[in-house]
C-alpha cells in the first residue's frame, strides 16, 4: 500500500489511511459506474437449507455487485461458512436461488456449475494450500488446470500475483506451506485464488488465528484487490473491526435469517440491540 | 436423517458423503431392533457410496481429463516402493512352504512333489492374497491417510472451488495405478517365493535345481494352456491381483474422502481402509476361486 502513499500523507494501517482509502475505492466505484445499484454479481434469494430437522438458513436474501465487499457477519455456528458453500454448489438449497452473475448455479448442470466455478475464487478459513506441493505449484494450480498459458508465462503469472500479495517470489516459490507463518500462508492461498483472474473472490474467515498486525495485512490486501482488480468480495468473518475497514455492505446472520443488512456507517449507527451487542 | 441438501447436491455423488448419522434421541427405551435397523440403515447407505463411487470411477477412467503426470508417481508408490517388502514377504513365505510341505510329503515319500506344491499354492493363492495384503498395510493405509489429511484441511474443497473434479484428481490414477501394478507386483513376489522354496530344496532337501524347477513347471503345464501358451494358473495368479488392487485402491480413497474430525478422524479413516479392503481381499478371494475354477477346471 505504500507505493501510493504521497510523501507526508497518512500512515498504511493508519485510520487516516483507511479513511482515504475508503473514499478513493467510492470514487472509483462511482467512475466505474459498478459500485451500488449495479448488477449484483452473487446474490441469494430466499434461501432455505436445512441439515436434518435443524434449519441452518431460513429465507436469507443478500447480494453483492461488481467492486463491492460484502461481510457476511455472525457468531459461530451460524451458518455464515454454509453460504459460501451454496455459493460454490459444494451444497444445494432447499428453496431459494443462488444466482452467480445472474444464473442459480443450483439449478445448473454440473459442467455448467464447474464453468462457474472457475469464476470465484476461494480462500479457506485455513488456508487450504496443498501440502504436498511447494508454493509455485500451489499458485500455478489453477493456471494448469483452466488455462492454455505456456509455462513461462506461467511463472511469469506466478510471481505477478506473489509479488501483489507483497511475498518475494524468489524467497518463496521453492517453499513447501509447512515452512510458512499463518499470515504468508493466507497471503499464498489469496495469490492462488486470484491467479486465473476470476471476477468473484470468496473468503472464509481471512483473519483468523492471525495477529492483530497480520490482520490488517490481510485486511489492506482485500482491500487493495477490490481496488486494483475490481473484484467483487463476498467475506464470511465474526472480526466486526475487520468488517468496518473492507466492507462497502454489511449483513448479520442470527439464528439462520439476516437480521441486519447494511453499510459498516449503517451497521455502527443502528440501535438495534443484537447488532449493538455484537459489534462490542 | 438428512433429506435435503447434503443428498441432493450433485457434487455429493463425486465426494461421497458420509452415510446419515442417526442422532441419538436420549430415550432410554430405545429399541434393540431399531438400534439394528439403524446400523442396517448406515451399511446400507455406505454400500450404495460405495458402488457410486466404482460407477464415476469407471465412468472417470474413460473420458477426459485424465491426469497422465499423478498416474505415475502413483505407480511408482503404489508399486514401485512396495516391491522390496513383496520381495521379502515373498522369500520367506516360499521358503517356510518348501520346509512345512517337506515334513509332511516325506512320510508318503512325496518330497519330488514339493515344487509342485509350492509352485502351485504361490501362483494361485499365497502370492495374489498376500501381496495385496502386504499392499494395503503399506499403499492403501497410506491412500487413505493422505486423501484424509486432505479432506479435513479442506484442500479436496479447494479442489472442487477450482472446477477441478477430486475424483478424476484423486481416485482415478491410483485406482488405474494399483489396477496395473498390483499383478506386475504379484508376478515379482511369486518369482521370488519359488526362489525361496528351490533355496530350501537345494540347501537342505538335497534336490537339483532342474528337478525343482521342473515341478513348479509340471504344475503350471498341468492345468492347460490359453491360447497354448499362457498356463491357466498364470491367468488365475493374474486376475486376482488386478481385482485386488481395484478393491484396495478404491476402498482406501473410499474412506479417506470420507475421513472427518481432525488427525483423529484420519486415523479412524486409515483404519477402517486397512480392515474393509483386507477383509474384502479375502472375500473376494473365495469368489474369484469358484469362479476360476468353474470356468477352467470344471
Amino acid at each position: 500500500m505504500s507505493d501510493r502513499t504521497p510523501a507526508g500523507g497518512p500512515q498504511p494501517g493508519s485510520e487516516a489511511f483507511e479513511a482515504e482509502l475508503r473514499d478513493e475505492i467510492r470514487r472509483e466505484l462511482e467512475t466505474h459506474g459498478s459500485g451500488a445499484g449495479g448488477p449484483e454479481i452473487v446474490e441469494l434469494r430466499d434461501v432455505w437449507l436445512s441439515f436434518g430437522d435443524h434449519e441452518v438458513l431460513r429465507g436469507v436474501s443478500l447480494g453483492v455487485a461488481r467492486g463491492g465487499t460484502l461481510c457476511i457477519l455472525g457468531g459461530s455456528g451460524v451458518g455464515k461458512s454454509t453460504i459460501l458453500r451454496l455459493m460454490l454448489r459444494l451444497l444445494l438449497p432447499d428453496r431459494g436461488e443462488v444466482l452467480i452473475e445472474g444464473r442459480d448455479i443450483s439449478a445448473v448442470s454440473r459442467p455448467e456449475a464447474l464453468a462457474l466455478r472457475e469464476r470465484m475464487g476461494m480462500v479457506f478459513q485455513g488456508s487450504a494450500l496443498f501440502d504436498s506441493l511447494n508454493v509455485f505449484d500451489n499458485v500455478a494450480f489453477p493456471l494448469y488446470e483452466h488455462t492454455t498459458l505456456a509455462d513461462d508465462e506461467i511463472r511469469e503469472r506466478v510471481e505477478e500475483v506473489l509479488s501483489f500479495v507483497d511475498l518475494d517470489p524468489n524467497v518463496v516459490l521453492p517453499l513447501l506451506p509447512s515452512a510458512l507463518s499463518g499470515g504468508m500462508r493466507k497471503r499464498v492461498a489469496i495469490a492462488r485464488a486470484i491467479a486465473h483472474r476470476p471476477p468473484i473472490l470468496l473468503f472464509d474467515e481471512p483473519t483468523s488465528g492471525l495477529d492483530p498486525i497480520t490482520t490488517r495485512r490481510i485486511d489492506e490486501l482485500i482491500l487493495k484487490l477490490r481496488r486494483e482488480l475490481h473484484v467483487c468480495v463476498v467475506v464470511v468473518t465474526h472480526d466486526v473491526r475487520s468488517a468496518s475497514r473492507i466492507a462497502t455492505e454489511t449483513a448479520l446472520l442470527k439464528d439462520g435469517e439476516i437480521i441486519f443488512s447494511g453499510t459498516p456507517e449503517e451497521m455502527h449507527a443502528t440501535e438495534d440491540r443484537y447488532v449493538r451487542a455484537f459489534r462490542g | 436423517m438428512r433429506s435435503n441438501a447434503f443428498w441432493r447436491s450433485g457434487e455429493h455423488t463425486s465426494i461421497p458423503e458420509r452415510a446419515p448419522k442417526i442422532v441419538p434421541d436420549g430415550s432410554a427405551r430405545r429399541s434393540a431392533a431399531r438400534l439394528a435397523r439403524d446400523a442396517v440403515l448406515r451399511m446400507a447407505f455406505a454400500v450404495e457410496a460405495y458402488c457410486r463411487l466404482l460407477v464415476r470411477v469407471t465412468k472417470a477412467c474413460l473420458s477426459q481429463p485424465f491426469y497422465r503426470g499423478d498416474l505415475v508417481q502413483q505407480m511408482d508408490t503404489i508399486g514401485v516402493a512396495s516391491i522390496f517388502i513383496v520381495m521379502l514377504t515373498g522369500l520367506f513365505t516360499g521358503m517356510v512352504l518348501a520346509l512345512q510341505s517337506a515334513v509332511e510329503m516325506e512320510r508318503f515319500g512325496a518330497t519330488v512333489y514339493i515344487g509342485r506344491l509350492v509352485g502351485a499354492s504361490t501362483i494361485r493363492e499365497l502370492g495374489p492374497v498376500l501381496t495385496a495384503l502386504i499392499v494395503t498395510g503399506r499403499a492403501g493405509a497410506g491412500m487413505a491417510a493422505a486423501l484424509g489429511a486432505m479432506r479435513v484441511t479442506e484442500q479436496v474443497d479447494a479442489l472442487r472451488t477450482m472446477g477441478v473434479d477430486p475424483i478424476r484428481k484423486l481416485v482415478v490414477p491410483r485406482f488405474l495405478a494399483a489396477l496395473v501394478m498390483l499383478p506386475v507386483v504379484t508376478i515379482i513376489g511369486d518369482f521370488v517365493a519359488i526362489l525361496g522354496g528351490l533355496l530350501i530344496a537345494v540347501l537342505t532337501l538335497d534336490f537339483t535345481a532342474q528337478l525343482y524347477i521342473n515341478s513348479v513347471w509340471d504344475t503350471l503345464a498341468q492345468s492347460g494352456f490359453v491360447l497354448r501358451v499362457i498356463p491357466i494358473d498364470l491367468i488365475q495368479g493374474l486376475v486376482k491381483p488386478f481385482t485386488f488392487g481395484g478393491i484396495i485402491a478404491l476402498t482406501s480413497c473410499f474412506h479417506g474422502l470420507r475421513a472427518e474430525g481432525g488427525t483423529e478422524g484420519v486415523g479412524r479413516a486409515t483404519t477402517r481402509a486397512v480392515v474393509t479392503s483386507s477383509i474384502l481381499i479375502l472375500a473376494a478371494d473365495y469368489f474369484l476361486t469358484q469362479i476360476l475354477l468353474a470356468m477352467f477346471e470344471w
